[in-house]
């Protein structure tokens, strides 16, 4: 659905985006991953004819943003970063006028402001001035905007940026539920976010295209090495941590072993591994030889966020690259 | 055209939502109004004293107050002007609704096109009162209308080519009142660039004085359709739009 190829945009002094190429297939979700300044506003607005490439292709369905700009417009809904409304102009006025200027014939409009209000829930602000709306209205103002003229890509910028949680929550809702009959692009720099709307992440950083992935894989891709959480209980008397741990070094393939929390007579341990090499046979046969209790044997995952500083943050570029 | 329509009405509701529209049109109707007020009576203190002196001369309506007014209004809408144009692109660049136009469907001309027809439309309707000033003329008198309509095609096309002109200026900033001030400098200047022709002959002075937009007006007020001042308003129209669709285009590029 949306084609982008060693897409590079400068400006006069620094360079916004650089390089950057990814696909996106039709009906997903994607989340759109950066640091403030990263370049996700500079890309979207290349995606929605708004900006044009200083080098490479974007494409979206087949039609290039420089070459067919109206058509690619067709086919987008936008919702920028501050939700373009007219403070002046009633909301039904101003979805009139959005459905206008994105080619909704006047026979058919009324039911298509009518829909998209009850799917954004703005049913009951249609006469209000835009102005007068508060920021989560507003937000859902220019949602309605977007998906106006039902479009096949939606871009949205920060769209739950301003809001408070509940609307964030709301927010998400009505964005999955978009999911399926549109391909979505939705940018964040919060993490939680994309984790549990989206099912493919692009994260990029000072405007370099860092990974793009679905966000399992990258979870499981970046785990350099492989944790795993180990609660042992002592079958009688009191545990000694430093006895366990000393066993659980033992175990070939271990790397580190770290103290956790205790509770009386439990007591957690992190046991990192080398990649690749499955250890969680031996560290059960280890603790119930030594005759301890094993309570709890699971692996962690990393979580996004701890990806994300992992890819970002400058001294863990190279490892990404090399991860990559 | 079907989305110059659009885009025309919608910046039309917003002219007359706000007060901006009443606030010019009353300005507008006060001062054009003092202006008749004073060309009226100059006229009839004249006719008077003629009498008076025994000539019983019949006066001209149209040249004793009609081309005085039209005049008069043709400077006062160098005034209007900025005010008109100021908001049309600056508003939507701060307040980042340009996205959305810019993102919708439709060509940068057609956005032009729209905002420009609308302020035309606009200047028009403030026009427009002066009308009924000289209607009265037509209820006491019998003025002919035919130098009159051409006096109001001049006023329109000279106010065109001033909009055309703030409206390209009004893409450079975000700032209204800059651009609202910008504008203005640049009527005024479009307004004396042909004073120094009272002093200079060389072809510097008689070019400048040829880019003085109200030089080209005077023909309209005498009532007289001369197709050489109608082509200059209207290659500064297209000049004044094709600066803005460039100004549009540069935006893309640098923002």
């Amino acid at each position: 659905m949306i084609k982008v190829e060693g897409l590079t945009k400068r400006y006069a002094r620094t360079v916004a985006v650089d390089d950057i190429s990814f696909e996106i297939a039709k009906g997903q979700i994607v989340g759109f991953l950066g640091p403030n300044g990263a370049g996700k506003t500079t890309t979207m607005r290349v995606l929605t004819c708004f900006l044009p490439p200083s080098a490479g292709t974007a494409k979206v369905a087949g039609f290039d943003v420089l070459k067919n700009p109206i058509e690619v417009k067709r086919r987008i809904g936008y919702l920028p970063e501050t939700p373009p409304v007219y403070p002046e102009m009633e909301v039904d006025e101003y979805l009139t006028f959005v459905g206008r200027l994105k080619g909704i014939g006047k026979g058919e409009l009324p039911k298509r402001i009518s829909e998209v209000c009850e799917r954004c829930a703005i049913g009951d602000v249609r006469k209000r001035l835009v102005g007068k709306l508060s920021k989560g209205y507003r937000q859902r103002v220019g949602l309605a905007q977007a998906i106006m003229h039902n479009p096949d890509v939606l871009i949205l910028d920060e769209p739950t940026a301003g809001l408070d949680p509940k609307q964030i929550i709301e927010t998400r809702e009505l964005i999955k539920g978009l999911a399926g009959s549109h391909t979505i692009i939705l940018s964040t720099h919060i993490l939680p976010e994309v984790e549990q709307t989206c099912e493919q992440v692009i994260i990029i950083a000072k405007g370099r295209l860092v990974a793009t992935d679905s966000v399992s894989n990258l979870t499981n891709r970046l785990r350099g090495s492989e944790t795993v959480a180990v609660e042992v209980e002592a079958r009688d008397g009191v545990l000694d941590p430093v006895a366990v741990r000393q066993r659980l070094e033992k175990v070939p393939g271990v790397s580190r072993v770290l103290v956790k929390d205790a509770h009386d007579k439990r007591q957690g341990f992190e046991v990192e591994s080398l990649k690749g090499c499955s250890v969680r046979p031996e560290l059960a046969r280890a603790v119930v030889e030594a005759g301890w209790n094993l309570n709890e044997l699971r692996p962690m995952a990393l979580s996004l966020e701890e990806i994300f500083l992992q890819l970002t943050s400058p001294e863990q570029e190279a490892a990404a690259g090399g991860a990559k | 055209m079907k989305n110059v329509w659009i885009i025309c009405r919608k910046e039309l509701k917003s002219y007359f939502v706000s007060p901006i529209a009443y606030g010019l049109m009353a300005f507008f109707a006060a001062i054009s109004g003092y202006f008749f007020y004073i060309a009226t009576a100059i006229f009839v203190t004249r006719g008077i004293e003629s009498q008076m002196m025994g000539r019983g001369m019949p006066m001209d309506l149209n040249e004793w107050i009609v081309r005085p007014l039209l005049m008069n209004v043709s400077v006062i809408g160098l005034f209007l002007i900025p005010m008109i144009t100021m908001r049309l692109f600056a508003e939507e660049k701060r307040s980042g609704t340009i996205e959305l136009l810019a993102t919708s469907p439709v060509r940068d001309m057609e956005i032009i096109l729209g905002k420009w027809f609308a302020a035309l439309v606009m200047y028009a309707c403030i026009l427009g009162i002066s009308l009924l000033n000289l209607s009265l003329l037509f209820v006491y008198g019998k003025p002919d209308w035919k130098p009159i309509l051409i006096g109001y095609l001049g006023l329109l096309l000279q106010g065109g080519c001033l909009l055309a002109i703030g409206t390209f200026i009004s893409t450079t900033t975000r700032n209204q009142i800059i651009a609202g001030v910008a504008t203005f400098a640049v009527c005024l200047l479009l307004w004396v660039f042909d004073w120094v022709t009272a002093y200079e002959m060389a072809t510097w002075a008689k070019v400048m004085g040829y880019m003085s937009v109200v030089t080209h007006f005077e023909t309209f007020a005498k009532g007289v359709l001369d197709s050489k001042d109608v082509i200059f308003y209207l290659s500064m129209i297209f000049f004044g739009l094709f600066l803005t669709s460039r100004s549009m285009e540069s935006l893309r590029w640098r923002s």
